[in-house]
């Protein structure tokens, strides 16, 4: 038998919280004025500072995709960012895609492909596809797979989320006058 | 996570001021790593500097033809900038072969250099970890360990640096340029990550408070003749068990230059310049290559359960030399693992 | 004699009804409600797996301000005092965990306190300086330790069969010609659905509690609340709306919804707990399972002798039970069949029911010695499973109620082009990849519960119907919406459909695949009572065409009521209301297994899955490039859905054949890998060329849908067909989850 004391921080000296300061955050083209401290970070500043619970909490830990939004057109996890190092950009969440009145036409595929199931990892993967569609870089099913491989989906909900993605992607890349989606991608490695 | 007071910093200068100015400080760049870690109560800073605002987020061509890579820019623009891929297709591929597309839009350049290990002790407070807490010991030896290292590694800590891009800088000779209080200074990238010995709380070589400014790669770019080949647990979203970095030059059939590095299986991304020696001169062949994969992993030594490392480097240093020999890789915008 | 109608939703495969709030982040899950004035919880692990703790040090926590309290066993006041208490519906034999009960330290990661505090965040920082002082016992977690220890339980839980045998396992075996005998392993696996489990109590001013809670049965965690706390029925209100995901990890109540409720009564405060995702590793999991299989064919392939033994690992405390071996003498014909079962008690968590409990474990190796033995016996191993069909369940004694696994066959190897197989191993060759095929299946329980429901009917002809059924993904609001809408002839549209409350009434545990056939049958018997009623209304209609109808001679459909044999002869269901003059009309009703037809029949569902891969030799690597599950089980109630059940326990077989393991390091008797980086799911990368089918599978005894459940019985067999196929490619037999590139260098 032994006696083992512990905490489960490093560092275990008490240190005062720091006070919550003032902070401004553009999201969905609304200014939102927030107290808060440099501790909490962007996902926890929607769900639970803001209340814009569409941007889901899988992991915490930048592991399942769960909490991605776009910040200045670009995805990223909102859960391994600080709130505080996002104020002056441009934060767009699911709630600022489309609504259940108005769909934003990812939306309306993720629906009709059935491309999930519980949807918790829902939103994230439809930031993500927008994400991936704003880059431009997934021509074929193969790079769509990969490229939309940061969103785990535990329902296993793929073949759906390839077919939404694929369907509106190739849509924009219409407008943008290149189709190159095949059903058999191109192989790189092993 | 404890409590900490954050500032952004506008210059390189006013960042390590600032570092130097506060009692626990750290920089945080994209902070994919850093929060991370902090969540985890493994890393415990009580003052941040943000990085994101630093005008040092610029890839540019250098004077004698290289190219520089800003410390901010992020992995996904630094992947995806033309030059890159055009003429750095190894660096493209390694650095696409890594994370997810979201954690490479926000992770930096020199983020990535100062990622910590992803062993499983090291991330957990309730396991004791020579690294987190030196002189704790060392709990993956004897533990589980397929993720670890078996080459390089000490009695004190086995773990392994968990990058793929650098394992492409470590191949194409990178150099880095750091700033501190007393100046700036370039450090070769084989003298920047550093094995355990018995200081694992070390994995580099970088003085405290030094910034990370830029990534300046040589001219020569192996856009031709390169291979990243990556193993792991799953086809994307998963750290390498062992990844490969291969740049050749050739002449008809005859290897004229050569890098060979690997990650996943040590402390640091592992060049192996001996390798290369013995590849230079050579027939592109097969036989070369098995006889080159022997010599890497000559003093390669198993921990268990990742003993099977040893023979799954040595077969992936041969399939990627074919590869890179044989010019089947391109750069691309996405790098996949998709054979079939 | 219904005629053209477009009121007929059943079988068809219109669009999730709950899909523009899930896809617009509008569906609520339990730790997203906004209440006010609320305060957050934070879970403190042991770090240890067995021994006492000592002393709690909360005093310096205490200290920050905006830390509420810190809960734990020496301050929790005197709660329920039995056993019995703490037991929720599907507990196994043996006393529950009781959460901050007592000093001891039973399992790695227990939660031994709950810091609450004003945000979230310090929270989580007090938690983390949270002192404890644990006396450090020794503690054993390695089932391999206990390979001769298993013991048969005996309190098992609802459900458990104990293993049966038949004439003479022994003899058969030795009379066989060909024989097999091997041992298949796999390692424990936790459920980590996507959303993290996490309550919300609304703590009203009146003292009542609004819970929000993750959860596959709000009914069975409000039992488990009022029985603990000493709370009424109504003081503990259970909400699930949407759950993120369960595949039965929430079965159970767990321990995020006695800390929450805890700290909401004693602060009198409302308050959120949600685990980590390192939490989620702290209770239930599939657990490590080893098994033996010994089996043996006559000369002509015919099986004379099967034996077939599991031991996996339960907690000291409580005795967890699935059927892993059962199906084993059910699937196949076979004279001779002995089936044993082991658990073995360790100090790890209660193990729990994880999607397709014991038949994922057991179908994983019966389905590998099948076609060890088929290649034993020389038989294409489709041809041999063919051999040995099996015409009645054995066990039981009992004809199916239906079973169309034969058809399944035939037109699962046409669709994967089967024929063109060379039966030996490493035929085929593209490149630096070995190409394997492989087959497999499996059978799962169609069974049913005691379910009720309510409809509600208003004059602008809305129908809401409402059952505290869960909806976790399978599509619950839709079934129901489609059945209603179908009983009643109205446009999907019209139709609300309320889950997930216990203001509503009682529906079983989500779970078991169960809800389509024991929900669904609630609603329509519902529907169907409401539909009398409305005739009657109608009936007094002046000139009313349906005047002498019965019940059974009407059919709502198209916004009608209509005489079946004369469908002119109609009228319109809103004139009916409009004309009554009700508001409103409410009806409820219920729906219970047909004891009569359990007895005569065995009911099951079946599958077979065919799986393409291709492996890497040099290097290991397993791709799987084609999957057909082709599934026999009832009456599909939407296409759609279905599929997506389907597809989904597809991937979840390629993530139990390639990927998926919970290591634990027994030096610490800790799962080392508890985090969703290396604690591997497939990624939308790993998965490609998934066909999915069901067969026409009419049964008419089942129950009154014909349905018999789809959420299990896809995921059967996959892992087999893959690990047989890996063998086909490669030569190499693998018997042990996952396969880890490092197994086929
Ligand atoms: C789930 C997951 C999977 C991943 N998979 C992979 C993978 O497969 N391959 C891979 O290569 N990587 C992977 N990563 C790691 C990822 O690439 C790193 O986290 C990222 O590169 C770190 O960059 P950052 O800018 O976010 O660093 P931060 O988290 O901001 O910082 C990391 C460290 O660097 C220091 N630092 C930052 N900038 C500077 C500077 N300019 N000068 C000095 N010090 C500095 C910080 O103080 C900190 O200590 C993964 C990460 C996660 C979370
Ligand atoms: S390998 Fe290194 S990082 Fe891992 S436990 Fe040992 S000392 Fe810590
Ligand atoms: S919650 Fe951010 S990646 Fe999982
Ligand atoms: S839909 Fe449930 S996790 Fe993706």
């Amino acid at each position: 038998m032994s006696i083992v004391s512990t905490s489960s921080a490093a560092d275990d000296q008490l240190r005062p919280p720091v006070p919550p300061g003032s902070v401004t955050l553009r999201i969905n083209g609304q200014e939102h004025t927030l107290r808060l401290a440099p501790w909490t970070s962007l996902l926890d500043a929607l769900r639970e500072y803001v209340g814009l619970t569409g941007t889901k909490k899988g992991c915490d830990h930048g592991q399942c995709g769960a909490c991605t939004v776009l910040v200045d057109g670009k995805r990223i996890n909102s859960c391994l960012t600080l709130a505080v190092l996002q104020e002056g950009a441009d934060i767009t969440t699911i709630e600022g895609l489309g609504t259940p009145e108005h769909l934003h036409p990812l939306q309306q595929a993720f629906i009709d492909h059935d491309a999930f199931q519980c949807g918790y990892c829902t939103p994230g993967q439809i930031c993500s596809a927008q994400g991936l569609i704003n880059e431009g870089k997934a021509h074929t099913e193969d790079e769509i797979r990969e490229l939309m491989s940061g969103n785990i989906c535990r329902c296993g909900a793929y073949v759906g989320i390839l077919n939404a993605v694929k369907e509106v992607a190739e849509k924009e890349l219409k407008m943008a006058s290149c189709t190159c989606y095949g059903s058999h991608g191109h192989s790189s490695n092993s | 996570m404890n409590p900490f007071t954050l500032t952004r910093a506008a210059s390189a200068e006013a960042a390590v001021r600032d570092f130097s100015s506060h009692d626990s400080p750290a920089y945080i760049g994209g902070g994919t790593n850093i929060l991370d870690l902090m969540k985890e109560n493994v890393a415990h800073p009580t003052h941040l500097i943000g990085l994101n605002k630093l005008p040092l987020n610029a890839i540019e061509t250098t004077a004698d033809g290289g190219l520089r890579l800003g410390a901010t820019a992020t992995n996904a623009d630094t992947a995806w900038h033309p030059e890159v891929k055009q003429r750095y297709p190894l660096l493209n591929q390694a650095i696409l072969a890594g994370a997810s597309p979201q954690l490479r839009n926000m992770a930096t350049n020199a983020g990535n250099l100062m990622q910590r290990t992803r062993c499983y002790y090291f991330y957990d407070t309730a396991t004791p970890c020579n690294k987190r807490e030196p002189g704790s010991g060392c709990a993956a030896i004897g533990g589980y360990n397929r993720i670890h290292a078996i080459l390089g590694a000490s009695e004190h800590c086995i773990a392994t640096h968990p990058s793929d891009m650098c394992v492409a800088l470590a191949a194409l000779e990178a150099v880095v340029h750091v700033q501190g209080k007393d100046g700036a200074r370039q450090i070769k990238f084989e003298d920047f990550h550093r094995l355990p010995d018995d200081q694992p709380e070390r994995d580099n070589t970088l003085q405290p408070g030094e910034l990370i400014v830029a990534l300046e790669l040589p001219k020569q770019g192996f856009a031709k003749h390169f291979s990243y080949l990556k193993l792991r647990d799953r086809q994307s979203y998963a750290f390498a068990l062992v990844s490969v970095a291969v740049g050749l030059e050739l002449e008809g059939a005859t290897i004229k230059d050569a890098r060979l590095a690997l990650g996943g299986v040590a402390h640091k991304p592992w060049r192996d310049k001996k390798a290369e020696q013995l590849l230079i001169g050579q027939p592109a062949t097969e036989a070369t290559f098995k006889q080159v994969a022997e010599a890497v992993l000559k003093d390669a030594k198993g921990q268990g359960t990742n003993d099977f490392k040893i023979e799954l480097a040595r077969r992936a240093i041969v399939r990627a030399l074919k590869q890179a020999a044989a010019g089947e890789q391109q750069a691309s915008d996405v790098f996949t693992n998709s054979n079939p | 004699m219904s005629t053209d109608s477009n009121t007929k939703y059943v079988g068809k495969a219109p669009n999730r009804v709950d899909g523009p709030l899930k896809v617009t982040g509008t569906a609520k899950y339990a730790a997203e409600f906004d209440v006010p004035d609320l305060a957050y919880g934070y879970v403190v692990s042991s770090p240890v797996a067995k021994g006492r703790i000592r002393k709690i040090h909360a005093d310096k926590v205490l200290g920050l301000p905006g830390v509420l309290h810190v809960f734990s066993h020496e301050n929790v006041p005197g709660l329920a005092w039995f056993d019995r208490s703490y037991k929720d519906d599907v507990a196994p034999g043996g006393s529950p965990f009781r959460p901050l009960h007592d000093d001891e330290i039973k399992f790695n990661m227990q939660p031994v306190a709950l810091v609450v505090a004003d945000t979230f965040e310090l929270a989580r920082y007090a938690a983390s300086i949270l002192e404890v002082e644990y006396e450090v016992e020794k503690h054993e977690t390695d089932i391999e330790s206990k390979r001769d220890e298993g013991y048969e339980p005996g309190r098992g839980k609802t459900g458990y069969m104990p293993p049966q045998r038949r004439e003479d396992a022994d003899k058969g075996l030795e009379q066989s010609a060909h024989r097999i005998r091997h041992e298949y392993i796999h390692g424990a696996q936790h459920h980590n659905p996507m959303e993290m489990f996490g309550a919300t109590v609304h703590y009203h001013p009146d003292g009542k509690l609004t819970i929000y809670d993750k959860t596959q049965g709000v009914y069975n965690c409000q039992q488990y609340i009022t029985k603990i706390f000493g709370l009424s029925k109504d003081e503990a209100r259970v909400v699930n709306l949407f759950m993120g995901g369960g595949f039965g990890s929430g079965l159970r109540p767990q321990y995020e919804l006695f800390l929450s409720v805890l700290a909401a009564l004693e602060l009198k405060r409302s308050v959120r707990v949600t685990l980590t995702r390192q939490q989620m590793f702290s209770f239930g999991h599939r657990p490590h399972t080893l098994q033996t299989l010994e089996l043996g064919t006559g000369p002509d392939g015919a099986l004379l002798g099967l034996k077939h033994y599991a031991l996996h690992e339960t907690s000291r405390f409580e005795d967890y039970t699935e059927n892993v071996v059962n199906w084993s003498g059910m699937l196949y014909k076979c004279p001779n069949v002995r089936l044993s079962y082991g658990i073995s008690p360790l100090d790890v968590y209660t193990p729990l029911d994880m999607r397709a409990p014991g038949a994922a474990t057991g179908s994983f190796a019966l389905e590998v010695a099948m076609d060890e033995m088929a290649y034993e016996a020389g038989l294409d191993p489709l041809e041999f499973r063919r051999r040995n069909y099996a015409e009645e369940d054995q066990n039981k004694k009992a004809p199916f109620s239906s079973k169309k696994l034969r058809e399944a066959y035939d037109e699962g190897a046409r669709r994967f082009g089967w024929d063109k197989r060379p039966m030996a191993p490493r035929a085929t060759r593209e490149g630096n990849l070995l190409v394997g095929w492989g087959v497999a299946g499996g059978v799962w329980d169609a069974s049913m519960q005691k379910a009720a429901a309510k409809a509600t009917i208003t004059a602008d002809g809305r129908l809401t119907v409402a059952s505290a059924a869960g909806e976790n993904g399978t599509g619950t609001y839709t079934i129901m919406a489609q059945i209603a809408a179908e009983t009643l002839g109205l446009p999907l549209e019209a139709v609300t459909v309320r889950l997930g409350d216990t203001t509503l009434p009682e529906a079983p545990l989500q779970g078991g695949s169960w809800t389509a056939a024991s929900v669904g049958t609630a609603v329509k018997n519902t529907c169907e009572a409401l539909g009398e009623k409305l005739l009657k209304l109608a009936q007094k209609m002046d000139d009313s065409p349906l005047k002498d109808a019965k019940p059974e001679d009407v059919e709502f459909v198209n916004g009608l009521i209509r005489l079946r044999k004369e469908p002119q002869q109609s009228v319109v269901l809103r004139d009916v209301l409009q004309v009554s003059g009700e508001r409103e009309i409410e009806v409820d009703s219920s729906a219970m297994p047909n004891p009569v037809n359990m007895q005569k029949y065995s009911m099951h569902s079946h599958n077979v899955v065919f799986a393409e891969v291709k492996v890497d030799e040099e290097l290991g690597t397993v791709h799987v490039t084609r999957v057909v599950n082709v599934v026999a089980a009832g009456r599909i109630l939407n296409q759609k859905t279905a599929r997506s059940q389907v597809l989904g326990s597809v991937v979840w077989g390629i993530s139990m054949a390639l990927m998926e393991e919970t290591v634990m390091d027994h030096r610490y008797g800790r799962y080392m890998n508890h985090n969703y980086a290396e604690y591997h799911v497939p990624t939308n990368a790993d998965v490609r060329g998934i066909e999915v089918y069901f067969v026409e599978e009419e049964d008419p005894h089942v129950n009154p849908l014909g349905v018999k459940g789809i959420g299990e019985v896809g995921l059967l067999g996959v892992a087999a067909a893959i690990t047989n196929a890996v063998y086909h490619a490669t030569g190499k037999r693998v018997r042990s989850l996952p396969i880890y590139l490092d197994k086929l260098l």
